[in-house]
This record gives structure tokens, sequence and C-alpha cells, in this order.
């Protein structure tokens, strides 16, 4: 700090002591960079990029989205909804103590197919106002319980089905708990279709998620059943139902698959669906919805894609004429008073 | 640290006033008691006494931190930030049950932002200890049992030491002069590391130590002091073979103060290290922040309350939603959530509480509004920023080797908001180094040559064209380097004086007597090379030694100074003969800022007693006798045309003094001098001023202070980009003025505004002593002028097609008056009307006070510049400082935040450095926000279809690498290397330099029009991307999307919009900018890929997602695409509606670059300003005043 400062002011300062003090020199480097003169592009946002932006972008957009369009309306789906058709008339009044009683609820539904439906056919139940997000929901679950027996007693997330008697239960926690259990049985002309239910769950969770070697026990024995059982004798990766409805959903309207039908549904076929109707949506109002579809390559139906990209585009080309207009009608003028008063308020972005 | 020490010395005054009533004797009997307990065994420190004391050693540490605390220490300087804290807290919070997200992923972003901090600070500390490390173990020659000097270290040095310091040497501690290589003890010092002042001191050893054999045997016992800051007290005794001797300032040498033109001094160590006076006065000088750090705090309150507000309304549906979850009767409604047995979280029986607990996860969820890396981002990127300002070459200064340096570096984007620079003039417009132009003797004008500011007031007036004296100057420039004869400081000519000519004068005996005043009367001390035989001076300023210098080379040669004499090589007029005429030195009668004046008393071969005197002409004109008036009125008149011509000038007298009434006062002065109390200057002063009367006028000498290079070029910049510039100089009114003219900081049709207490009627009451009622006629004097000046720059500027430039002109008398409460007002209100603004005569104090009065007057942002000691305060006190590293000293620099070497850097350095700097930090800020709240409001849409439970839409791994890892480099990029325009436009459109004046880069409209597009940038994110992936299948093979595959779209449609936001903001796209911006992206996937192949117990719900399920799936990338570009087709459009419509200044010359370039004929419109600019420049002016008028 103290040292190296200036010398007294008189004659001596300034002292040109040449070549020697040249080479410690405390002249910065030159480089583009320390001077920052690096190469670089300028973008600027001229009426000709404006124009040809927004241009480019719906010439893009709007074939995109007719291709996302065609493809949903590729896909054929029949969606019903039953919650409330299966309840007998007389039980509507008190849904949840119909749901809640015992007996069998059996409940008979029929589809018609409006156009031809080729296989693989998938099945779905759509579940409308049910968290499977909420938080003490997501988090009611041993990852490490479902993967290796060696674990079977991590069940601290799984409050309160985490234990019966002190015995562990596996699979412990509500998702497992809450299993979905209405079950669809589909018939065509009076010949049942077969409804494949292996191969709906994601091979990862198959081969990691679940162990194989984890058996359920103490399943639904608790004071309080919630939904489906499971077969003590199949392990858990076996248990394609249970790892699908264990796939959280994102949204309250969710859909899970049931099965995939591998036959091709003719064009006015009425497929009969014999189904139990077990699980209680009627507490918490929520819909039950059995949803047959096909896929196409971007999945199954949904116009929503296609339209947003037709409006983005559309507007982008709307924007690129309008802009277009706009620089031809009102050029920049140079001493525009219009001009001034906008840039009164010097401002914005 | 002025500031501080100012402080301190007053208190020291209240002190002494208020326990020992001066006088020398009640002084020292304080001595061992309380205050006074020090006791030092001279040459004897293994005294078992003297062990007992135990006085710590010599070695310094100005590190913040040990190795020992410097974990709690930096820690707890890192909690003292607000949001810090916040995160701390969330940190903690994340271990209960009430967190949406592991511990471990809170707490790694945390750890690492803090553990960067911390890191920086260690690095700094490194540096400061190894500057310690090389203070410490410097050596110093040291008494030794073995009674021989040997060499010890600094830091081993004991209290009782005796040691030797030699020429050029720093003193290593603070020392008792025992002797020195001059016979009667005396030495010089220089302090310019205690107060920034050049000039040599002189030190004198006690009578009785001042023998060198003595300290051989040297056993004496300082009874003194405790230590204390005090600079310039000292109370002590030497107890030295049964007598006790007083001991004073005088004789004590500092640390860090510097032994010169004395080849060695002997010293006794008395206070040691961290005793030292220098080290008691080391304090912290003021941090400053940056408006727009200050701003940014705003910001983060706001975003504060965002945060509660977002997660108030989320706990208050959460609470409602939990509530109905168990009707009355008991039953469940949302039974899958097994309300009947439930923590108090989820409780519907206890809804409050679980709302209440849900606000505090809630609180933590959309802790991503608040952006955790913003101030270590921006640290990082305001060290990068100064490391480009110190590599810049084109503010290097060759001659003195000097790049520019920023010494801190969170003032940089300050630097693009000065709105007034108070600048001083000497060595800082000017160049310091004085050169004796001419002179005026005998009422005769002496002196040929012309001026800088001659030359530059004539080329203002037309009367030269620019290529003559363009040429002119350039031509006598290569005459000057041409001539080997040119000598530093002298730039005299005049055929009747020079070559001894001078006999041949009319009066030539006055003339010799002018000359022998100025070879005489100063404190300068002769350096005489041995080989060469040249003689050199070392000078207290510049001024004194232009002066011996011009009466060398006139034949009156000072060679030596003793303590007693001073001997010249003098040319006999008679004989023309050399001669060598030895003058016995009496008295100096020293210079100091209120006397305004030196003298010396000397005795001379004749034996007659001569006073010499040279002074200011305000104080000497009053002091002449009635027979030395008789050039009064010429001299005069020369004065003024000097001061005119840009000159300093000083009077100089001489008189004769019988020895009667020397002895008389002798007696009186001595006794002055002698006192030891703190009326003692005063009463110097006092008697001085009973022997500098009756002088005998001789004449007057002009000197040049050259204006630096590039100085009015550089004015005239800064003021085309609307930075006002005020000038607070020393100087006589009409040197400013002339100055302020030859700097074009006044121009030709400027109106100028005096405003002065020269009238005739406030002398007549000054010559009736009655200072009352000069106190009032002035006040009314001054408030009338103000008042007048005020209705001139308010009836023109209502005109505002031709608005009329006012120059403000004050003096320093006025300004006292000015800076009285009653008045700061109104002066402030004209001095903004005005363009310029130079005040004269002003003491530091003032151009402190004149700063604050600006900076909190205006709540603009005001910067100072100064070279010297005395503009320590203004650096100070101005919201930037920045000093010359000049000539006088390091003291302005070590108080600045930015050093440079020569004042016209400072075009660059604002409007190009300060320039891009406010850019990339407004930007920057903006840009964080945008990120963290288009990120944050996405949490927030998707709680809205998550029953606000708390559960966060991203797995917690991608959220807390979001600021860290896929968004942080390229904001750094932005922050350190966007440039809206090259430097060179920069400096060719000063104008663009308003945008940091008028904040319009970082005004509210802009910052919430950044939250603005934040904000809509989530919405379309989130509902585009859930109403794209709803419940249908999004592959071919029927799977739907769960939480995972939502999450993970989303969140890479988040990364891919930030970043692309960025690449369409940023002006500048180098190799760098890329690399980062699709890095970033990059990183992203890759992290996906790396983190989902980890086991599922550690990535849950990454596992796999991106291979598997989310890659293969076209679904996915189209909504990632249209996602993407919806989120940015807003910006995108305001942006182009902006530049249609209002276009901001750099929008509109990067567009005039463009189709200039386009038109690619080298047309000569290179120095005209684009038509739009000239528009845009009339509306800002416009702007400006409106604003005035505002305040």
């Amino acid at each position: 700090m103290s040292s190296n400062t200036a010398s007294s002011s008189a004659g001596a300062a300034g002292s040109v002591d040449s070549s020697a003090a040249r080479k410690n020199s405390k002249r910065p480097k030159y480089s583009k960079f320390t001077q920052q003169e690096l190469p670089a592009c300028k973008p600027i946002l001229t009426p000709g990029w404006v124009i040809s932006t927004f241009l480019i972008v719906s010439v893009i957009f709007i074939p995109l989205g007719v291709i996302s369009l065609f493809a949903s309306q590729d896909v054929v789906e029949i969606v019903d909804r039953y919650d409330t058709e299966c309840i007998p008339a007389p039980a509507r009044t008190n849904k949840i103590a119909y749901i809640q009683g015992g007996g069998d609820k059996v409940c008979t539904r029929d589809l018609k197919v409006p156009k031809r439906m080729k296989q693989p056919v998938y099945v779905y139940y759509q579940l409308e106002n049910f968290y499977q997000n909420h938080r003490r929901y997501v988090k009611s679950r041993s990852d490490s319980q479902l993967r290796s027996p060696k674990y079977e007693n991590q069940i601290s997330a799984c409050k309160p089905e985490d234990d019966v008697g002190g015995q562990p239960i596996v699979p412990c926690g509500l998702i497992a708990w809450s299993l979905f259990n209405d079950t669809y049985a589909l018939s065509r002309n009076n010949v049942s279709l077969a409804v494949n239910k292996k191969g709906i769950a994601w091979k990862s969770d198959k081969e990691h998620k679940f162990g194989n070697k984890v058996f359920p026990k103490n399943f639904q024995k608790g004071n309080l059943t919630g939904g489906a059982t499971l077969d003590p004798k199949i392990p858990l990766s076996e248990q394609e139902d249970l790892i699908v409805w264990m796939r959280t959903a994102a949204l309250p309207t969710f859909r899970k698959l049931y099965g995939k039908i591998e036959s091709d549904l003719e064009m006015g076929d009425t497929i009969h669906v014999t189904l139990k109707n077990n699980y209680n949506t009627y507490s918490f109002n929520g819909k039950k919805k059995l949803v047959l579809s096909t896929t196409s390559w971007l999945g199954g139906k949904n116009d929503f894609l296609g339209i947003a990209y037709l409006t983005v585009g559309g507007v982008c080309f709307f924007l690129a004429l309008a802009f277009t207009i706009m620089y031809l009608v009102k050029p920049r003028r140079l001493g525009d008073p219009s001009y001034l008063s906008w840039n009164r308020n010097p401002g914005g972005r | 640290m002025a500031g501080e020490k100012r402080i301190g010395m007053k208190l020291s005054k209240l002190y002494s006033f208020k326990c020992f009533k001066p006088s020398s004797r009640e002084d020292h009997s304080q001595i061992g008691s309380r205050g006074y307990s020090r006791v030092v065994f001279c040459n004897d420190p293994d005294n078992p006494e003297a062990l007992q004391l135990n006085y710590k050693g010599n070695y310094v540490s100005t590190t913040k931190y040990t190795a020992a605390n410097f974990i709690p220490k930096s820690l707890f300087e890192q909690f003292r930030r607000v949001a810090n804290i916040y995160f701390l807290v969330v940190a903690f919070v994340s271990f209960s049950p009430l967190a949406p997200y592991t511990a471990p992923s809170v707490l790694a972003p945390l750890l690492i932002v803090i553990g960067a901090t911390m890191v920086k600070e260690g690095v700094e500390d490194l540096r400061r200890r190894k500057q310690d490390v090389e203070a410490n173990n410097r050596r110093v020659e040291v008494y030794g049992k073995n009674r021989t000097f040997g060499e010890t270290k600094w830091k081993n040095l004991r209290v009782g030491d005796v040691v030797k310091v030699n020429k050029d040497e720093y003193f290593p501690a603070d020392l008792l002069l025992l002797s020195s290589s001059y016979e009667d003890g005396i030495c010089y010092v220089e302090t310019m590391n205690l107060d920034g002042e050049t000039n040599l001191k002189l030190k004198h050893a006690l009578e009785i130590t001042s023998d060198e054999e003595s300290i051989k045997n040297f056993r004496g016992v300082i009874k003194c002091e405790d230590p204390n800051e005090h600079l310039y007290s000292f109370v002590g005794t030497l107890h030295f073979e049964g007598k006790q001797y007083p001991l004073s300032p005088q004789q004590i040498l500092l640390r860090d103060s510097k032994l010169k033109n004395t080849d060695y001094v002997h010293g006794v160590v008395v206070f040691t290290g961290h005793d030292t006076k220098v080290m008691q006065n080391a304090t912290d000088p003021p941090s400053k922040r940056s408006k727009i750090e200050k701003k940014m705090d705003q910001i983060i309150y706001i975003l504060f309350s965002i945060l509660i507000v977002i997660s108030f309304a989320g706990s208050l549906f959460f609470g409602i939603a939990t509530r109905r979850d168990m009707s009355d009767n008991g039953k469940m409604r949302r039974w899958y959530l097994r309300p009947d047995e439930t923590t108090v979280f989820f409780d519907p029986q206890r809804a409050v509480a679980a709302a209440f607990f849900h606000f505090l996860t809630a609180l933590m969820l959309y802790g991503y509004l608040i952006p955790i890396s913003l101030y270590v981002s921006i640290e990082v990127v305001k060290v990068l920023q100064s490391i480009f300002i110190n590599q810049d070459q084109e503010m290097y200064h060759e001659e003195t080797d000097r790049p520019a340096r920023a010494r801190t570096s969170n003032l940089n984007e300050e630097l693009g908001q000065v709105d007034t620079i108070l600048s001083d003039k000497t060595g800082t417009l000017t160049c310091n180094s004085m050169e004796f132009v001419k002179c005026s003797i005998a009422g005769t004008a002496y002196g040929r040559g012309m001026t800088e500011v001659e030359i530059a007031l004539r080329k203002q007036k037309g009367l030269v064209p620019q290529e003559e004296v363009g040429d002119d100057s350039l031509s006598m420039k290569e005459k000057k380097a041409n001539s080997k004869k040119s000598v530093k400081g002298f730039n005299f000519w005049d055929e009747r004086i020079v070559d001894g000519q001078w006999i041949h004068q009319p009066h030539a005996e006055l003339i010799q007597k002018f000359f022998r005043v100025l070879a005489i009367c100063h404190t300068a001390i002769p350096d005489v090379n041995s080989d060469t035989g040249e003689i050199t001076y070392e000078a207290e300023s510049p001024d004194e030694a232009a002066f011996v210098i011009a009466s060398r080379e006139l034949g009156f040669e000072f060679f030596t100074r003793s303590q007693t004499s001073i001997s010249l090589h003098e040319i006999d007029h008679t004989t023309g003969e050399k001669v060598d005429r030895v003058y016995e030195l009496l008295h100096v009668l020293e210079f100091s800022s209120s006397r305004k004046r030196m003298s010396v008393i000397v005795r001379n071969p004749e034996n007659r007693l001569l006073l010499l005197s040279k002074g200011a002409d305000s104080v000497m004109f009053e002091r002449l006798a009635k027979h030395g008036r008789q050039n009064e009125k010429e001299t005069k008149e020369h004065i003024k045309k000097y001061a005119e011509a840009g000159l300093r000038t000083l009077v100089i007298t001489y008189r004769e003094i019988d020895e009667d009434e020397y002895r008389i006062w002798e007696e009186e002065f001595i006794n002055a001098k002698t006192l030891v109390t703190e009326e003692r200057d005063d009463l110097i002063d006092a008697a001085a001023d009973k022997i500098e009367k009756d002088l005998i006028l001789l004449g007057s000498t002009a000197v040049e202070d050259k204006l630096q290079k590039g100085v009015p070029d550089c004015i005239e910049k800064l003021s085309q980009a609307g930075v006002k510039i005020w000038v607070l100089t020393g100087d006589k009114t009409e040197t400013a003025i002339n100055i302020g003219y030859a700097c074009s900081l006044l121009r030709e049709g400027m109106k100028k505004i005096l405003i002065t207490l020269d009238s005739s009627d406030i002398e007549a009451l000054e010559k009736q002593g009655d200072k009352d009622a000069v106190a009032k006629a002035s006040f009314q004097s001054i408030k009338k002028q103000l008042r007048e000046g005020m209705l001139q720059a308010a009836a023109t500027t209502d005109d505002s097609d031709n608005p009329e430039m006012f120059g403000l002109v004050i003096d320093g008398k006025s300004l006292t008056f000015a800076l009285d409460t009653k008045l700061e007002k109104e002066f402030l209100e004209l001095a903004i009307r005005c363009n310029s603004v130079i005040c004269c005569r002003s003491s530091p104090k003032q151009k402190a006070l004149v700063t604050r009065l600006v900076k909190n007057g205006t709540g603009r942002t005001t910067l100072a510049i100064g070279d010297g000691a005395n503009d320590v305060g203004m650096l100070q006190e101005a919201d930037i400082g920045v000093g010359i590293s000049g000539a006088e000293g390091m003291q302005a620099v070590m108080a600045s935040d930015f050093a440079i070497a020569q004042f016209r850097f400072l075009e660059r350095l604002l409007l190009v450095h300060g320039h891009w700097c406010y850019r990339r930090i407004a930007l920057m800020i903006c840009y964080f926000f945008y990120k963290n709240l288009t990120f944050g409001f996405t949490l927030f849409w998707y709680e809205a279809y998550a029953s606000f439970s708390g559960k966060p839409a991203y797995n917690d791994w991608y959220m807390s690498c979001f600021n860290v890892f896929f968004t942080s480099l390229p904001v750094i990029a932005l922050g350190v290397f966007d440039q809206d325009v090259s430097a060179r436009l920069c400096l060719k459109y000063p104008l663009l330099y308003q945008e940091g004046v008028q904040n319009i880069l970082f005004s509210w409209e802009r910052i919430l029009g950044w939250m603005l597009n934040g904000i809509i940038s989530s919405m379309i994110i989130f509902f585009l991307t859930i109403n794209a992936m709803s419940a249908q299948a999004f592959r071919k093979d029927g799977q739907v999307v769960d939480y995972s595959i939502l999450g993970v779209t989303m969140y890479s449609s988040v990364v891919w919009t930030v970043n692309c936001q960025m690449a369409i903001s940023i002006n500048y796209f180098t190799w760098i900018q890329h690399c980062f911006i699709w890095g970033s992206i990059g990183v992203w996937y890759l992290f996906l890929v790396i983190y989902g192949s980890l086991p599922p117990t550690f990535s849950t719900t990454a596992y796999q997602v991106f291979v598997e399920t989310s890659a293969p799936s076209q679904i996915c990338w189209l909504t990632l695409f249209l996602v993407t570009f919806s989120a940015l087709l807003p910006y995108f459009t305001y942006r182009a509606f902006q530049i249609k419509f209002r276009p901001m200044y750099h929008d509109i010359i990067v567009e005039q670059r463009r189709t200039e370039r386009a038109e690619t004929a080298p047309r000569g419109v290179l120095g005209e300003l684009p038509v739009q600019v000239e528009f845009t420049l009339h509306h800002l002016r416009a702007n400006l005043s409106r604003r005035d008028s505002w305040n």
C-alpha cells in the first residue's frame, strides 16, 4: 500500500527512466477480448427482420397446426361418463351411501363405435376432480419398499396406511391404498372382447421401481378399505394396474390405461360393457369416464395443439401484415411532431 | 478516512479544552496518569520492567479475517443481507415436514452461493495479507547488544529499540528522533501516506540527544501518552540523566512516512504495530452503494410482497379446501387423502392451523421468485467489469505508466448515471506542473510567450483560423522539443531580461531584488547532482519550484541551504561577475492557506535585516507601506491581465527591518513558537502579522498551470452528453473564468452570472471593521444576486426553442453565504439551471459541502474528481470519487473509487464504460427478475391445479439447479459483455449517455414491464402446456401424461424460453454468448439424462423420464416448440412496436449505422449527428428542463 507512491512534485516528477522501465510497463495487454472488441453479430430489429420473422413463424406454424389437427382428427375416441348412470335411479339421491354400501354394483353400458377403430384400441378410465397431485397424497408412498423386500419396513412416509397391528403394509401409503377398482368387461355382439392388461405400464417402472420379489402384504387389511385389493401371490412388478396407478397424474383430470383391445372395431359396432362400479368418486363430486381410443403418431385425441399452432401462426401472419402496412403507410417520418409526442415519455423496454 | 480524521482532530481539541487548559506544564503533568501511561525504556527493551509492560510487537495485520474467525465472521457478513436470511430460514424449514422440497435441494444452491462469496472474500483478504507480510518483513537496522547496528525485520521491532533509518526509507514504527546525519539533529520527512501532503516537513531532535555518540550508551526513559489517532499531537517527557525534557510532535517520526534529504536518522521505537498513529487512524472508507443496487433492494421487497400475497392466497384456498375435506357429520370428502387420520398440516378440524403452516410452505415453494443467485451474479459481473476497466488501453497513460484502476467494483453502473461532475482544477484539469511565464517588475511587464488560455480564447473568438493555431502550437512544441535548453518549469523568454540583460533595464536594482526574493523566500531544498553539477530542487509546491528555477535561469542560483543560511550564486550587476552570497536565514514565516503568504527574514551579507515576502494579491496589497506603493496601479493592472490569461499570480515584496524592531519582535515570536498549546498557531500568526507590514512592492509573478491534454474536448463531449460540470477551485475568479473558457466550460454566447462580494459598499463596510454588519450586508447581497440570477435564467428558459446557456461563477466568500441553510436552496436552484458552475476560492471543506448540497439537493448522481489531499472530502462525499493519480501524492487516489491518470480519460470512463456497465447491470437485473418470475409463477399456476397443496410442478433438483446451472452463465455474459453500440459510437454520440442519467433502462416502467413479461410468459408456458398435454395419450403406444412428464416438458419450456429471451434481448452476440446460451440449454438436457439414469430412489420422478418417455414423444417436442415461440412473442412484438414508434437512442444510432454501412459510400457525414439524434437531443433538452422545474 505504501510502497511505490509518487515522488515529490518538483523537478523529479515525470522522470523519464525510459527503456528499462518499459519492460515493467503496466500497459494493459492488447487483445480483442480485453478491449471488448470481439467480433460480434449485433442483431437489430429492422422492419425487414420484423416482418420476415413473423412471416417465417406463421409459415412454419400454420402447416404444423394443420398436421396436428389432422393427426388429432384421425383418432377415434369413445368417451362414456358413467358415474351417475351406473347408480340405480332410486339410489341417486344418496350416491355415497350406495357406493359405500355392500352388494354387487354391476352396471352395463352400450357404446357405439362411430368409426372404424384400428387395433390396438386403448381402454382408459378417466377421473375428474381427483387430486392425485395433492402433496399429502403424492408423498404417501415408499419407493424403497416397492423396490426390494429388504426395505419392507421403510414406511415412515406412508401414514396412516403404514401398518396393520405393527405389520408393515406392502405396498404402503395412500396412493396404493386408494387403487382404482372399477372393472370393465367388454363384449361385442355377445362375444367377449379380450382386454389385454399386460404391457400397460412403463418398462422402467416394472423393471426398476417395482421389485419382482416384493409381494403384497397386509394390503387393504386396515380398519378402512380404500380401493382395490391385490393378489398377494403376484409380485408387484407384475401388478400393472397398481404400477399405472402409482405413477401419479399431474392434474386433477386424468386418464389411466386400463388395457388394450387387440382387435379392430368396426364402424357401427356396439360394445357392451359390463362394469363393476366400485370406486367412490361421489364423496368428492368426481366424474368417472370410460374411454376407448386409438392413437395417432401424436397420441390421443386433442385438438388443442393444432388449434394453438394455427392461432399463433395466424396471429403472426396478422402481425406481419400489420407491420407491413404500418411501415408502408406510416414510415417513421423524421421530424414528425407526432413522433415527438410519442416519445415524450422515454422509457419502456 | 480524512473525514474521520477531521472529526478526530476536532475531538482532540474539545478534549484538550476540557481536560487541561493549554499550558505545557499542565500537559506534561498528566504523564503517568490515565491516558498517559506509556513508558519506554530506550535502548533497553530487555529490561525486566520493560518486559513486564508487555507492549505489542510491531507486527501489523490489516486483514479482515484470521484463519480462526474466517468462517464465522464471513458467514455473519453474508447473512446481513435480507435475501440471504430468508434463504437460511428456508433451509432450516426444509428439514421440517413443512417443506415442499427435500432439504439437500434447498441447501445446495445456498451453499454454492454463500461459498462463492466467501471464496471471494477470502481471496481479497489473502491479498491484504500478502501486503501485510511484505510490510512486516521489510528490513531495518536496529542497535543490538553488541553495540552495532544489525538488520532485522520490521515485525521484530520492540518498543525501546534504537533503529537507524536511511534516506528514502519508510519509518517502521513511530519513533522518537534522537539524532540525524545533520549535526543539529534535524531531518526532513515526507508524510504523503499520512495526509497526502508532498511537502517535506522538518523534524528536530532534542539537543541533548542529537550528538551521535550519545546513542551508544543512551539509556533514557520516555513517559508519554497512550496510543491515539491524533497525527499532530504528542505529549511526553524524556527522563535522561536525572533530568526531564519535554517532547513534542517535532521529535516524533511517524510510521509510513518517509525520510527525505537526510542520509540517516537514529530513533527510539515508541509505538509499534497497531499502536502507531497511522494504524490508529486506519478506518474503512465510507462504503458506497450504487443507486441501482438500492433500487434493487426495493424490487426485492416488491417480490417479497408478491411472494407473501400469492402465498397467502394459496393458503386461503388450501385452508378452505382442507376444511371441506371433512363434512360436519364426519363424512370424508376426499377420502383418498384420509382426512380423518392426518397430521396438523392437512387436518380439516384445524384448517386454520393447516392454512397457517401451508403459508410457511408456500413461502418456501414460491421462493424462486427471490433470485438467490442475483447478488452473487452481480458481484461476479462487477468484478469482471472492473477488470475490463483496468484493462482498457485507451485509459492507459504512457508517461506515468498508469492504467485506470477501478478501486471498488460496486459503483461501475453508477458511472453510467452521472448527472453532475464536480471537478477540482489544479492537477485535475491542469497538469499541476507550473511554468514561470511572465512577471511584472516595477510596473513593467516582462515575458513574451502566449499562454494556452490565451490561445484557446482567441480560437474561440475566431480571431485565428483553427489550422493556423494548430500549426502554430505544433511548431512551438517542436521547437521546444528540439531545443535542448528547454527547462521544466521555465517557459519565460524576454530579451530584456534573459542572459543578464536585465542590468540594462531602468529599474535594474528592483529587478535584482525581485529575483533575490524569488531565490531566497521559499522552503525548497537544492539537490546537487554530484556528477554534472546540475541543481534540482525539491519544493513544497510546484509554484515554488518554478520560482527557484526561474531565478536560477536568470542568474540567481540557489545552491545550498543549511539550517541557518541560504547561499546563492549571483551575478553582480555592476561587474557582471559571478559571486557567492550567503544570506543568514533568521526566520521562516510559513505559508498557510489562511495566511496566503510566506515570508523569510534574512540578514544579507551587508548585514542588513530583510523581510522578503510573497503572497496572494488579496492579502499583500493591504500590507504595503505608503512609500512602497509606487507601482501599485500598474502591477494591479498586470495581475488582472495575467489572471485573465489563466495564470497564477503572486505579489513579491520586501522590506528592511531595523535591529531594534526585530529584537522586540523576535522575542515575541519565539515565545509564541515555543508554546505547546492550542493557541500556539494563532499566536504565531499574530506575531508574523506584526512584522509583515509596511512592505515595498517589487512586482508580481505569473505562473502557468498548463491544461492537461484533451481537457477541452473531454468537457465538450461530457456536456454534449448532458452532464453538468462544476469546477471547484481555489483560484481567483478571473483565473477560474479564463480556465473555464480555455477548457470550453464557458463558451461564447453563454450568459455569465457572476456572484461576488467584491462590491464597493461591502468593502466600505469591511473597512469599518464591523463584522456583523459585513455579514449581514453580504448575506443580503448574495440573496439579491441569487434572485436576480434566477429571474434571468427563468426569463429565458421558457423560450425552449432557443435555450440560452448560463454559466454561474461564484467566489469563495459568497459561497460561504450561499451555502448557508437559508440560501442553499436558492443557490442550488440557480446552479441547476446553469450549464456550468464555477466556484472560485473554495476551501476543501466548501468543496465537500457543495458536493453534499448537489448530491442531496438534486438526488442525482454526483461524481467528484480531484487529485490532491484537499479533494479527499469531496471525493468521499460524492456518489463516485475519481482520483487523478497525478503528481500530488496518492491521498486522493486512496480515497477514490476509481483512479485515472488524466482528466480526459473520464470521457471514456463515463461514456463508454459507465454507459455499458449501467446498461448491463440494468438489463441483467431486469432479466433476472423476469426469469425468476417466469419460473416462479409456473409453480403458482400449477398449485391452482393441485388444490394449493404445496406440491411443486417439478422435481426438486430441477428447481435447485435452475438459477445455478441452467440460467446463470448467460446472465453473467450479458452483464459482462453486452454492448448496445461500440465504444467508438458511444463516444461519437455522447447523447446516448442520457439513457443512464435519466435512468431510462432501470425505470419502474421498465422493471415492471419485465416483471409483467415474466408473468405473461409463465402463463403462456403453463396453460399451453397443460392444455396441449392434457388427459389424452401423448404417444403412439397409448401412454398418458403423468406428473413427471408434464413437469419435464414444462420445465424444458421454461429453460428454453428464458434462454431464448436472453438471446433476443441482448444486442451483442459473440461466441461467448452463443456458447453460454445454447450451452445452458444443452446442460439442462445433459443434466436430465445423467440425473435420470441415477437409481430411482435418488432420481425419483426424474428416473429415465427423458430417455424413455418424453424424448420419443413428438407431442412433447411440438409443445415445447409452440410454447417457446408463443412465450417470446409478446416481447418480440413489443420490441418491434417500440422500435417503430418510440425507439430508444441506441436503437436509432444502431439503425443509422446499419443504413450508413449499407450505403457503403463513405460519405462525409461522419461528423454529423443523424437527424433523429438531433431530434431526440432537442426533445431531451425539453425533457431535462421540465425535470428541472420539477425539482
